[in-house]
């Protein structure tokens, strides 16, 4: 039997519900929280701020550091705390996913340290860590050219489906399950991120790249509606 | 510390609008790209968030949040953090350190022993000197510049600072009269308040962090003058 019906039922292009909300962490310089669904992450940003050790510092421009980390309870299974492997390729990836859109050559010699924290996990945590450090980087006023949105894009037996949870992640029967985050800038429409975790074929994946880019839009729509509601209490 | 410069901006804040990074202003070859937006075609494009507006022919992005940036003249509330052989490491609460140097003291320094005067840990208010490629040069000389001694320090958004200042200093004037405390107000956001007692300083503190959080409103002096008449009939 092939997949022909989502467990939760959604539709195969919709995603959870979308929450966000700029400005949660208020000793922050900016922060957001975002979640899809049950994924719940919320980012904070400090900085541009003087960066030590001396020698990491970039006389052309600032950098950005990103620390992801999910909570010891976000998962059933309890987390270990501290970093990890999956933790430190996380953390570079969004890092990676976050970099072309900053303008942060007004800042040498700086760092700009964002901390986003998984507090609840259901699969497609790294998209909603993007989203929420996208926002929050707008938020903490760092110049740049556009925003980034994520959205996870599976093939779960031979349908594809976006936004994929848990249950779809451990899918087994026919082809099984590929999980495809995708990260997209919002005004250029350049892919900033994409991972494969599967198999798939060329032509599905070309699909699924465009099915991300869809869904990125209406996600996208969200992140502004959160930072302009803001912007009009302050 | 007021000036007509911000005054104006006060002006323009009402014609401004909300924008966030990447988001198109405006359209068409007529306009120039200002503060924080660039020119990509025909549109003009925001790069950070905060408020759009456009005079003239000129279109700028007023910033609601962020780190404050040092510019030239400022005068800014800052804290020893290290001592060198010929001047102090200041922390103003901005991407880079500052640096006032003894020259730029107007009383006489002992060279051996630099504590005298600044100790770290201490605070200060002074100006900004210079920004340079590198770092941030501080200056002592002027009027009502020095060290601070006693009071409470607090920190709010450095934008909301020509808020609480008001328009030639008409809100802030009005809590000194009200509350009968000094108040430095930094442009880096940190605001130095010193009363007869504690508890005035507090209210002091109170209607500071009301004028923050009520900033968008309009008509605001009126209403932080009712919000401090009612406290102190209550006290």
């Amino acid at each position: 039997m092939s997949y022909t019906k989502r467990i939760d039922g959604r539709k195969f292009d919709e995603t959870r519900e979308i929450k966000t909300k700029v400005g949660v962490v208020p000793r922050a310089d900016g922060s957001a929280l975002f979640s899809f669904g049950d994924s719940v992450a919320i980012a904070a940003v400090y900085g541009p701020k003087p960066l030590h050790p001396q020698h990491l510092q970039n006389p052309e421009k600032g950098i950005l550091r990103v620390n992801y980390d999910m909570l010891s309870f976000s998962v059933a299974e309890r987390k270990k705390p501290g970093p990890s492997r999956r933790s430190s390729e996380i953390s570079k990836v969004i890092e990676w996913a976050l970099s072309p859109v900053l303008q942060l050559e007004t800042f040498p010699n700086t760092v700009v340290d964002v901390f986003v924290h998984i507090i609840q996990a259901d699969a497609s945590t790294r998209c909603a860590a993007i989203n929420a450090v996208a926002m929050a980087l707008a938020h903490a006023g760092i110049p740049m050219t556009e925003l980034v949105t994520a959205v996870s894009v599976g093939k779960i037996d031979k349908t594809l489906v976006v936004d994929v949870i848990k249950e779809e992640e451990d899918y087994r029967e026919g082809e099984g399950s590929t999980d495809i985050p995708i990260a997209f800038t919002a005004r250029s429409n350049k892919v900033s991120l994409l991972q494969l975790d599967g198999k798939i074929r060329p032509n599905e994946l070309k699909e699924a790249i465009k099915l991300g880019e869809r869904v990125c839009k209406k996600i996208y729509h969200e992140q502004k509606k959160a930072l302009k509601s803001l912007g009009r209490k302050i | 510390m007021e000036t007509k410069d911000k005054v104006e901006v006060e002006e323009e804040r009402m014609k401004g609008e909300i924008v966030i990074p990447g988001e198109t202003i405006v359209s068409g070859s007529e306009y120039l790209p200002g503060d924080y937006t660039i020119r990509e075609d025909d549109d003009i494009v925001a790069v950070r968030f905060g408020l759009a507006t456009i005079t003239g022919r000129l279109v700028k992005v007023i910033p609601l949040s962020g780190v404050y940036m040092p510019r030239k003249g400022n005068s800014v509330i800052g804290k020893v953090i290290d001592i060198t052989f010929n001047g102090w490491i200041i922390d103003i609460c901005s991407p880079y350190l500052a640096f006032l140097p003894i020259s730029e003291v107007t009383k006489y320094i002992n060279k051996n022993d630099l504590t005298e005067f600044l100790d770290i840990g201490d605070m200060i208010v002074a100006n900004v000197l210079a920004v340079k490629h590198r770092g941030v040069d501080l200056t002592l000389k002027g009027r009502g510049l020095g060290k601070l001694e006693d009071g409470m320090i607090i920190r709010i958004n450095s934008h909301k600072v020509p808020r609480v200042i008001g328009r030639g200093g008409s809100m802030i004037n009005l809590i000194k009269k009200e509350t009968l405390c000094s108040i430095i107000v930094g442009q880096n956001g940190l605001v130095w308040i010193k009363g007869k007692n504690i508890e005035s300083e507090l209210l002091a503190k109170e209607s500071i962090m009301f004028i923050v959080e009520k900033s968008f409103i309009e008509g605001l002096t009126e209403k932080v003058h009712e919000f401090l008449r009612k406290k102190l009939k209550r006290d």
